[in-house]
């Protein structure tokens, strides 16, 4: 046995410090130098139902930045067609990714066609008829392989995007991760203001400017009288005393004067007048181009900014503006106008997103559950000990033992595998207290059954791991086996109790079962008793 | 100490139609209750929804809430108290699938300090699933128990019998079933959640079918079981009109595995006496079995129902119905492995010769004693013992080559 013995007991020393060298960053505070470049210094994660914070999963509606696009190919469309001499109707998208064109002459019809199979590989022409007064109807249609690309890369932007948004947001430790189904899943701990957080990230921040058609009288027309090109978009209001919402009305051109593709910076400045917070804008040199060329021919006329289908103002263009520079006007708080700020920044999301699952835990909520966790599992650990010392007396301490040395593994494992501990993971720890005890009351059962045998203590240990082991480690398989399950099904907290519980079947196997054993060997070596206190 | 004696010897296989009786009384008040609501009471991560838990500064009651709510179209939102704390914390709940999920939580948020004064409300959690993913996550929680199963039966069948080829076989059947059923749903048009309770149920029926065919008797009666432990722990759940969660779900999988634990343990010690029993009784067999595992089986049961009493009172209203499945579900456990795994064995098919067979297998002997084997303490009269003993000697060797 000595040379056995030998090997078990420098694998239980070895296990025993490496635990513990594990265990000390989470225990301890700041942790010396020497220590974090040579040792572990990783402390367990916390989930975020015990340190506050919030779960997202977002939907990208990227059948939106597909219709945008089959949008801006119509209004290019406009603009090749007066460059080639094609005389038709203005093209229109429609629904099922299609814009139609109306030619007016017959013979213009192989010219589009042309220049669609040149300059718009991904349409191809879906129908075309010729209607009573010789007028061409021409359908085309963005194909399938396009509109999956444009999908992927609206999701792929979109994350893009929301992570430059939350970096700006000052969250430690975000977690932003595509998920299947142009979902993404956003993991935001600690974090203080949901609500903006939400706002920030949910905000499309599509910004346009639109020349205001001031021929129309927006508050006594209809949305089906509206001349063409032109829609009716609204100016929302807000009365800072009164709290009170009013809207005002704006018909503005369809056509996009200009977007927020160009900005390359946005910030919050202060009016010196009114002291109120607006945001300045500043363009790139294309951007500063085509705002310079839009403000000159349009001087005296009204510009409509739009910020995701509301007009946040709409300014009457004094002089044409060549700096580049442009400032968005609103009642904003000063918060309000720093997120705008950060979103314009960050560029706008390629389509909306929407929210599929909110998941929030107010910081005071996960400290009472670390407390209330620990409490129950200090409550739940002393009355297991107490009771298997009081059932199996000396046998009853090396159990104790193994369970304690149980506990310290299976933290130190949650540290040294980087897991995430979580309230069901606590509730999984504590539950291995319980059931670990079971290995060890299976083999001290058989023990107290051989010894009754006649068996001298020696024999009775022997025969009691011996009999017992094959029987707990099947047993113990099940309840991995629903883990592992439970692992890969599981989110956040569950995933969590599948972890705790499984490295708490397999420390319980190593401490049940090879540790328990050592003691028994090293007591049964040493004082060689004639009675086994069990 | 010593709360079973060695030698206790209660008659518990005589005590089974008895406990048949009342399992069946107790499943047939599941299926009942859970006809009775229309199917589990599912929680707002499976069917999609809102829920909130505020605290307030002062005490207020679910009537003067719910009035709050009604502007943001909550009035029908369901509030009850929440942990002890003299009527200052509650959830609130809402499944109405007309609700605009956008934004709601803010609303909540609002329309509350709106009504009770700033700084006078803290939402504390907020859990709010829409529609998709809540259909989402219900399909992903019944394929875990559905992989449960499908890896659990595999594993129990190779082990109890020791034929992994008959489990390879198992598994190949219980997929190819699934995979027809599968497409015959597809092909019905049948909505995937619901496929997915087919699924399950096709994969439980082909289970026991198989079982009972091949005359895998001990994974029968492990799996008969297991689906007693479940059922009843859903039963108690859908009595106590209690929510199923991700957490509920969870618990059950656990469940699942402790029952099986459970009944391993017995069975093992089924199959070990029945080697030196010779020509016992089966039912004899089984009753010893059971009586000698009695001791640990309460031990084990009784440490985890301590910690998990703990967690039930002590962790905190998050974590209190996971506590409480798992609570029911150990007592059940327990219960089943008693009187209703172990006994189930004698109604199964073909007497003795199954175990006889099994018997010759080494396995359940992790290795042969240096010392002649003492015969352990069946509590038998001492001379039934000693020819026990020998018969043992003769008549198993020969049987065993016999065949």
């Amino acid at each position: 046995m000595s040379k056995n013995f030998a090997m078990k007991a420098i694998l239980v020393g070895v296990v025993i410090i490496l635990a513990l060298l594990y265990l000390v960053p989470t225990m301890g505070g700041k942790m010396p130098s020497w220590w974090t470049s040579y040792l572990p210094s990783d402390k367990i994660h916390l989930g975020l139902d015990l340190q506050g914070g919030m779960h997202l999963i977002l939907e990208v509606e990227t059948a939106k930045a597909v219709e945008a696009s089959v949008e801006r190919t119509s209004q290019e469309l406009i603009r090749r067609m007066r460059e080639e001499k094609i005389r038709a109707i203005r093209p229109q998208a429609e629904p099922g990714n299609q814009i139609s064109v109306t030619l007016l002459h017959e013979n213009d019809r192989a010219k589009l066609e042309d220049l669609i199979k040149q300059g718009y590989p991904d349409y191809s022409v879906a129908s075309a008829r010729t209607l009573n007064d010789g007028k061409i109807a021409l359908t085309m249609k963005l194909s399938a392989a396009a509109v999956k690309h444009i999908a992927e890369q609206a999701s792929t932007q979109a994350l893009e995007t929301i992570r430059n948004r939350v970096d700006q947001f000052g969250v430690s430790e975000p977690e932003i991760l595509p998920q299947a189904d142009g979902r993404i899943l956003i993991q935001l701990p600690g974090i203080k203001d949901p609500q903006r957080a939400v706002a920030l990230i949910g905000k499309t921040a599509q910004l346009e400017f639109k020349l205001v058609d001031d021929s129309v009288n927006p508050s006594s027309v209809s949305k089906s009288a509206l001349p063409p090109g032109d829609e009716l978009l609204y100016l929302y209001r807000r009365d800072r005393a009164s709290g009170r919402v009013s809207k005002e009305p704006i018909v503005v051109r369809r056509r996009v004067a200009m977007t927020g593709a160009n900005i390359t910076d946005a910030r919050v400045q202060i009016d010196s007048q009114y002291s109120e917070p607006y945001v300045s804008i500043a363009f790139d040199s294309r951007g500063a181009r085509q705002f310079a060329d839009v403000t000159s021919r349009n001087v005296k006329k009204r510009l409509a900014i739009v910020l995701d289908g509301k007009v946040q103002s709409a300014p009457v263009i004094q002089e044409a503006i060549t700096g580049g520079e442009a400032r968005i006007t609103g009642d904003f708080s000063m918060e309000e106008a720093r997120d705008l700020a950060v979103v314009l920044r960050s560029g706008a999301l390629p389509a909306p997103v929407r929210i599929l699952e909110e998941r929030t835990v107010g910081p005071s909520l996960g400290r009472d559950s670390i407390d209330q966790g620990i409490t129950s599992m200090a409550v739940g650990f002393v009355l297991v000990v107490l009771f298997i010392l009081i059932y199996y007396r000396l046998a009853g301490v090396i159990a104790n033992l193994a369970l304690l040395l149980n506990l310290v593994l299976i933290t130190a494992a949650l540290a040294a595998f980087q897991a995430t501990l979580t309230l069901p993971g606590i509730a999984g720890i504590i539950l291995t207290i319980g059931m670990a005890v079971d290995a060890n009351v299976l083999i001290f059962e058989r023990v107290r059954e051989e010894l009754r045998l006649g068996k001298t203590p020696y024999a009775a240990v022997e025969a009691g791991y011996g009999k017992a082991t094959l029987t707990i480690l099947d047993a113990n398989i099940t309840t991995l086996i629903a883990a592992l399950v439970l692992f890969q099904f599981g989110t956040g907290p569950i995933r969590g109790f599948a972890v705790t519980l499984s490295i708490g079947i397999a420390s319980s196997l190593f401490t049940a079962i090879t540790f328990t054993r050592l003691l028994f060997d090293l007591y049964l070596h040493q004082f060689r008793p004639k009675r086994l206190l069990i | 100490m010593q709360f079973i004696k060695p030698d206790v010897n209660i008659n518990f296989v005589g005590q089974r139609f008895k406990a048949f009786i009342l399992s069946g009384l107790l499943i047939l008040a599941t299926v009942v209750s859970l006809f009775v609501q229309g199917g589990p009471n599912l929680g707002i991560d499976f069917a999609g929804g809102i829920l909130v838990q505020v605290r307030f500064t002062e005490s207020t009651d679910a009537a003067s809430i719910k009035k709050a709510l009604e502007p943001i179209g909550m009035g029908q939102a369901l509030v009850q108290s929440f942990g002890g704390e003299g009527r200052k914390e509650f959830l609130v709940r809402d499944e109405n699938q007309g609700l605009k999920l956008q934004g709601l939580s803010d609303r909540v948020r609002e329309t509350l300090s709106a009504t009770y004064g700033k700084g006078k409300v803290e939402v504390r959690r907020v859990e709010m699933v829409g529609p998709k993913v809540g259909a989402d996550l219900r399909e992903k929680a019944l394929l875990a128990i559905f992989y449960a199963i499908l890896l659990i039966v595999v594993y129990i069948s190779g082990r109890f019998e020791q034929k992994w080829g008959l489990a390879a076989v198992m598994a190949a059947v219980l997929v190819g079933a699934t995979l027809l059923v599968q497409t015959l749903i597809s092909a019905a048009g049948g909505q995937p959640g619901g496929g997915t309770v087919w699924l399950i149920l096709t994969s439980l029926v082909v289970t026991v079918g198989l079982c009972w065919l091949l005359k895998l008797r001990y994974a029968l009666g492990a799996i008969v079981a297991l689906i007693h432990d479940v059922a009843i722990t859903v039963g108690v759940f859908s009595l106590l009109d209690k929510e199923f969660t991700l957490a509920t779900v969870a618990a059950l999988l656990t469940i699942i595995g402790y029952s099986l634990n459970d009944t391993i343990i017995v069975y093992d010690r089924i199959r070990e006496n029945l080697k030196r029993a010779g020509k016992l009784e089966l039912g004899e067999v089984i009753n010893s079995s059971v009586n000698q595992t009695l001791s640990r089986t309460i031990l084990t049961s009784s440490t985890t129902l301590v910690v998990l009493g703990s967690l039930y009172i002590l962790g905190g209203g998050v974590i209190q119905d996971f506590a409480l499945a798992l609570l029911v579900g150990v007592v059940v456990g327990t219960y089943s492995s008693i009187f209703v795994a172990s006994p189930i064995l004698l109604l199964l098919p073909e007497g003795d010769s199954v175990f006889t067979r099994r018997a010759s297998r080494p396995a359940a002997q992790p290795r042969p004693e240096p010392t002649p084997e003492p015969v352990p303490a069946i509590p038998v009269s001492p001379a039934k013992q000693a020819s026990a003993r020998k018969r043992k000697g003769k008549k198993s060797g020969k049987k065993r080559r016999k065949r």
